[in-house]
This record gives C-alpha cells, sequence and structure tokens, in this order.
C-alpha cells in the first residue's frame, strides 16, 4: 500500500480512471445514464411478481411513515445490495483487465480497485436519489432522511472497498475465484432480508436466539435493515446497530488493506 | 561530480516459477495450500549508480536480468533484497507498449497515461498537440489504440513519456521498432533530452548505438553485474567476448529462444515455389517462410511474427499477423503458417530471420527464436548493383539512347 503522499499525487489518476470506468459503463449505450437504472428496475419487477405475488411475502407498513408499497420496501434493501455485488464483481476483473498498465507502468495500485468501486457508488448514488424522488411522490416526505443514508453509503463504502482489495489480488492469484464468488453472492442474498422482511425470520427461531444472533452477524442484515430504516420507515436505526456496522465496515477495509499490501507489490509478475 | 539520480544497492530478485499454468482456487484447495513452484534469480546482488545528466546503457544476452533491473527501477517489480532509491519524476517505456488500454482512443490514453505519469488535466491538455505531433499520429488519435500498429503504438508511448518532461527516462529495446524517420527523431530527442540535464537509462541490443549514445555502460550476465564503466570500454570487451557475432541458432538452442511456451515454434522453414525446402533463394523468386508451431492448450489470439536482419544487424523488415489483420480466434495442437512472397526482393548476401509468436497486445512473448534461420540469396531477376534490397527499377532517358 503507498504512502499518504503518494495516493494525495494520484487524486487526478483517481478521478480519471473513475470517469474513465463510467464512461466504459455508460457510453455505449443509447440510453445513458438511464440504462443504469433499468437494472434495478428489472430487478424489482420480477422481484416484486415473484415474491409478493407467487410467494405471497407480506407488506410491511412503514413506522412511523406509514408506507406500504413492496415495490418500494424492496428497492430500499436492493440497492444497497446491487451495490455489494457490483463492487465485489467489478473489483474482482479490475487487476486483470488493468493488468497493461500494472505491468507497464508506477501507480498506487489501491486506485485502480478505488476508483472501480468508486464508480459504483455513483450508479448507487443516482439509484437513490431516483428512490428518493419516487418516495416523494408516494407522499413520504423523506429528504431530510438522506443525510443519515449519506452516512450509511460512507460507511458501505468502506465495507465494499475491504471486500474489493481482498477479492481483486486474491483473483491475480486464483482466477477460479469468481466462481466461488457467484455462489457466495447468491446465498448471501437471500440470507439477508432483502425480498422477505427480518421478522420471518425472527418468528421462524423464535425459540433459537443463538440462531438469530448468529444470522444477525451477517453485516449485510442490518446494513438492510438501516437503509430501510431511513428511507421507508423514516426513522433512525438502532444506534447499537450502526456501532457495529462502523466496526465491522473499519476492521474489513484494515483486513483489504492488509492483505492487499502483503499481495501488491508481486502483482506486476503474477499477471 | 554530479548526484546520483538512481541507487540501486544490492538488489535481488526471484521469480517463481509455477508448475502448474492455471492456478486455481479449487487446485489450491485439493493440495491443501500448497503451491509448488520453482524459485529462480534473475537478478543477484546488482549495484549500480546513475549520475544525473549522463545517459546509461544496459547491455547483456536475452535473459540477462536487463527489463527486470528496468522494471525494478521504474518500481514495477519489487526486489526481494537490495534497495533502490531514485530522484525527480521517472517515465519508462518497456519493452513494446507502455500500458495502453486496448479499447480506449490514443486520445483517452494518453490523458490517461499522462495522468499516471502525474500530469494535470490542464498540462495534458496545453501539451497534448506535441504528444500527437511528435508520434506523427494526428488522423488516428481518435482510433481505439487496439486498430495500431505496433509501431504507432511505440511512437505514441515514446512521445507520450518524453514530453511529459521527465527527469529520468528509462528505455527498454523499443528504439528498434519504428521506421527510419522517427528513429531519426528519437534520436533528436534524446539529445535534447541530454542537454537538458536529464538522465536517460536504456537498454539495447544494439551495440553500436549504445557506444555512440551512452556515457557509461554496465553489462548483466546472468543477473550480476560483470563490467561497468565508460561506454566504449564495456561496450568493447562485450564485442570481444563475440557477442556481436551472431551465434547459431536452431530452434533446439537454449538462449536463443525466449517465452513463456504456450505456443511453440517448431520449426521455421524457407520453402520454394516447388515446395521444396530451400536455404538459396534467388532474388525475385516466389518463396514461402513457412512456420510450424505447436498449442498444447488453447491460446486465444496469437500474433505471429517475423523479421529480417543483416548479418552486421541492420533490421530491414518486419511484419506480423496483427499488422496484416490476419489473426485467427484461437489455436490449438500443431498448426502451419505460412507467408508468400510473390517476389523476394533482397540482392544476392546473406540474411537471418527471426520468427515470434505474441499475444493479441504484441506485449507477451509465446515463443520468440531469434536469428533462428539464415539463408543466402543468389543472383536472379533483377539483377542491381548493391545494397539489401532490390526495388526493381527500370532506367529510361529521353536524352540519349542506349
Ligand atoms: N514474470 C516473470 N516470471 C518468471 N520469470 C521471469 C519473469 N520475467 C522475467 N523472467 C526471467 O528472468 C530472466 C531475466 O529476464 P529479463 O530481465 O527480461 O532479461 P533481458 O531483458 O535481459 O532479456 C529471464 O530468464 C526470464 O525468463
Ligand atoms: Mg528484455
Amino acid at each position: 500500500m503507498s504512502s499518504v503522499a503518494e495516493l494525495a499525487e494520484s487524486r487526478e489518476l483517481f478521478v480519471n480512471l473513475t470517469l474513465r470506468e463510467l464512461r466504459g459503463k455508460y457510453k455505449r449505450s443509447v440510453l445513458g445514464w438511464t440504462w443504469s437504472l433499468l437494472n434495478p428496475l428489472a430487478n424489482m419487477v420480477i422481484f416484486s411478481v415473484v415474491f409478493r405475488y407467487f410467494l405471497k411475502v407480506a407488506t410491511t407498513a412503514g413506522d412511523p411513515s406509514g408506507l406500504k408499497v413492496f415495490a418500494l420496501w424492496l428497492l430500499c434493501g436492493l440497492l444497497p445490495w446491487n451495490f455489494l455485488s457490483n463492487g465485489m464483481s467489478g473489483s474482482m476483473g479490475t487487476l486483470i483487465a488493468n493488468s497493461n498498465l500494472i505491468k507497464k507502468v508506477f501507480f498506487p495500485r489501491e486506485i485502480l480497485v478505488a476508483s472501480n468501486i468508486a464508480s459504483w457508488v455513483v450508479s448507487f448514488l443516482l439509484e437513490l436519489g431516483v428512490l428518493a424522488l419516487v418516495l416523494v411522490v408516494a407522499g413520504s416526505f423523506v429528504l431530510p432522511w438522506l443525510l443519515p443514508v449519506i452516512g450509511l453509503v460512507v460507511v458501505q463504502t468502506l465495507f465494499v472497498v475491504g471486500i474489493g482489495l481482498v477479492l481483486s489480488v486474491l483473483n491475480v492469484y486464483f482466477r477460479d475465484v469468481q466462481h466461488f464468488i457467484g455462489i457466495l453472492l447468491q446465498i448471501w442474498f437471500y440470507a439477508t432480508p432483502i425480498v422477505y422482511p427480518i421478522s420471518y425470520v425472527r418468528d421462524a427461531l423464535k425459540h433459537r436466539h443463538v440462531l438469530f444472533t448468529l444470522y444477525k452477524l451477517n453485516p449485510m442484515v442490518r446494513f438492510v435493515e438501516a437503509y430501510r430504516d431511513c428511507l421507508y420507515d423514516r426513522r433512525f436505526p438502532p444506534l447499537l446497530d450502526t456501532v457495529f456496522l462502523v466496526g465491522v465496515s473499519v476492521a474489513t477495509l484494515a483486513v483489504g488493506v492488509y492483505v492487499f499490501t502483503k499481495l501488491e507489490p508481486k502483482l506486476a509478475e503474477e499477471l | 561530480m554530479a548526484d546520483p539520480v538512481v541507487v540501486v544497492d544490492g538488489v535481488s530478485k526471484r521469480f517463481r516459477l509455477y508448475h502448474e499454468r492455471n492456478r486455481s482456487l479449487k487446485a489450491a484447495i485439493l493440495r491443501a495450500g500448497r503451491v509448488r513452484y520453482d524459485e529462480f534469480w534473475a537478478l543477484r546482488d546488482v549495484s549500480l549508480e546513475i549520475e544525473e545528466g549522463i545517459t546509461y546503457g544496459l547491455v547483456g544476452e536475452n535473459g540477462s536480468g536487463k527489463s527486470t533491473l528496468l522494471k525494478c527501477i521504474a518500481k514495477i517489480l519489487r526486489p526481494d533484497d537490495g534497495r533502490i532509491a531514485t530522484r525527480g519524476k521517472m517515465a519508462a517505456l518497456l519493452e513494446l507498449g507502455s500500458g495502453f488500454h486496448p479499447e480506449l482512443s490514443g486520445r483517452e490514453n494518453v490523458f490517461l497515461n499522462g495522468s499516471i505519469l502525474g500530469l494535470s488535466k490542464r498540462d495534458l491538455t496545453a501539451r497534448f498537440d506535441d504528444i500527437v505531433g511528435f508520434a506523427g499520429l494526428e488522423r488516428f488519435i481518435d482510433q481505439p489504440v487496439k486498430n495500431y500498429s505496433s509501431g504507432m503504438y511505440v511512437r505514441l508511448g515514446f512521445s507520450v513519456a518524453i514530453n511529459i518532461d521527465p527527469d529520468v527516462l528509462l528505455v527498454d529495446e523499443v528504439l528498434a521498432v519504428g521506421d527510419a524517420v522517427f528513429q531519426r527523431r528519437c534520436n533528436e530527442k534524446f539529445a535534447d533530452f541530454r542537454r537538458a540535464g536529464k538522465t536517460v537509462v536504456i537498454v539495447s541490443h544494439a551495440t553500436d548505438a549504445l557506444r555512440t549514445m551512452c556515457d557509461r555502460v554496465a553489462w548483466l550476465k546472468d543477473g550480476q553485474v560483470v563490467a561497468e564503466g565508460r561506454s566504449e570500454d564495456v561496450v568493447d570487451d562485450y564485442v570481444d567476448q563475440g557477442h556481436e557475432d551472431r551465434v547459431e541458432v536452431t530452434p533446439e538452442v537454449a538462449e536463443s529462444r525466449w517465452g513463456s511456451g504456450e505456443v511453440r515454434l517448431q520449426h521455421v522453414t524457407l520453402v520454394d515455389s516447388a515446395g521444396r525446402e530451400t536455404s538459396h533463394p534467388s532474388t525475385g523468386d516466389a518463396v514461402t517462410i513457412r512456420l510450424r508451431y505447436r498449442a498444447d492448450k488453447p491460446v486465444a489470439k496469437p500474433v505471429f511474427g517475423l523479421a529480417l536482419e543483416t548479418l552486421d544487424g541492420t533490421w530491414l523488415w518486419a511484419h506480423h499477423t496483427r499488422d496484416a489483420g490476419f489473426v485467427p480466434d484461437e489455436i490449438v495442437g500443431e498448426g502451419v503458417v505460412d507467408l508468400h512472397v510473390p517476389n523476394l526482393m533482397l540482392q544476392p548476401g546473406t540474411y537471418d530471420l527471426s520468427a515470434s509468436v505474441v499475444d493479441y497486445t504484441t506485449t507477451h512473448q509465446y515463443d520468440y527464436l531469434r536469428r533462428c534461420l539464415r539463408f543466402d540469396v543468389e543472383h536472379g531477376t533483377p539483377r542491381e548493383s548493391g545494397g539489401f534490397v532490390a526495388l526493381g527499377g527500370r532506367w529510361v532517358s529521353d536524352s540519349f539512347v542506349a
């Protein structure tokens, strides 16, 4: 990992690489930026139909917002999930995609991971912005709650960067990591209360508190709940949960930095 | 004496040669985490000091560690032992291509590369026309660089590196590519650069060029410095040791061979119009240069290349299948690639052919056989008076009859 001075010098590069990622994502499509919204929209429609209408998942009422729209409730959990999953897949490929650069020029390599994830943050914020507008139109004046949401995005970004740093180098050493991650992401998705309310799990594990505590160790459980608290219910997430999330994210980032620092010096020859 | 800008102090670099080419997590888990590899020292206890404002050369045979040393100085590789200290802004032009992104246009790559080398957008905008103009790529600058020929690639890379005005410029063998005009302009640029008190570290096979361009030269052999000093002395020693003489090279001779081996060239032959192998075609003959290759596993988009040089090392010609737009999506197993030459426009003399297979970006060598085929051209038609190439021209005059 590079010194702070080197990173500061690379600000321009970071911005440039992030713009490149964004351009790459949106340039090729006629619809441009709106394209990025189509994907979560499709997800939302599919999941709403399957889980709301086929599997009869109950629509949770916002407390105290009083909102009761399954699709919006779903999106409040789905968007943060998409950010995680995009950030993981994106950072996994970024070192290999840029192997030309790594083998030929010196620069702090973590910038590649950071800029990839930064581009997903931009998409995420865009999606959240649209969601907020829809919420307002649906009669839920959510705008003041965007402030704590920004805080959550910052914390989740630390978390995603930490994971991304590990995955990016691991994928250079073992090219089949992405297959494993594909499976992991599927399991993780259903282990997180995105398409079902957490109350289902709480009820199912009513007499098995240990299991429920274990379930809640998955940081995405609390992330999704916290986003829903702010956006859907319009209330603050429990303080303890917030502390837990900050702690886990900082720890994940620290692990990411450690692993990356250990493996980064040999990147140019392993690629 | 000026201060050193680059201090290399007891540097060693070790590479791992993995037994398995495709390392997978699955295999690693099955083998309980052990990844098997051999170790190989590419540099051993190398120490050098490069003073500010001089041009410093590195010579040595293929595989002696020159590129590895340059990459260590450029901070792209981390030495396993020893220390390297550098001062000032550094730009590196490593073997073929300088970190361009194939999908991006030349323009985007200039900005990306420039910002990697530490230039702000404003600086880059100010220098952009110079960079493109020097490379002579005005008409192509908005095309993706994957459509560039290798010469264009190198020209743009060199142009970016030298126009961002580094304090230290590291150059690896790149100037062998590119036409004579560009080479001359590069040399002028080098001269300017040196006059401005900047430092150049250059790796080259061309001993004559090193002798004239460099102030000091280090000679590397098997990863160690065997001689270091004034360029005339070291280069003369190097040449005296028989290094300018061509080593007789066939695919079986190991030193002449280079590359990671996914594709191997098994045979390089010259075939006449009757389909017979020949080593002495005549000027104007139709000949075929035939490459037999073997790829044990599928290899995507390999690029086959040929180069021709004279006995004294003058680079006459090169051509590869990417520039010809003749690249298969994938090869596997054994196969043959032919280059049909309708008229061999070489004058009588002896020539050496080198052959290579590289990846699509032409930055990674699968196999490289330097001077693997020598042939003698005999008198044929046209019969011209001297030199290496036959132009097939015809004398005419309105003023007299002959
Ligand atoms: N990434 C790598 N992995 C393993 N071996 C390498 C790698 N890069 C270079 N080598 C080995 O290191 C030695 C020195 O290579 P190099 O520095 O490229 O030589 P030179 O530039 O003098 O021809 C060679 O034997 C080569 O096989
Ligand atoms: Mg080399």
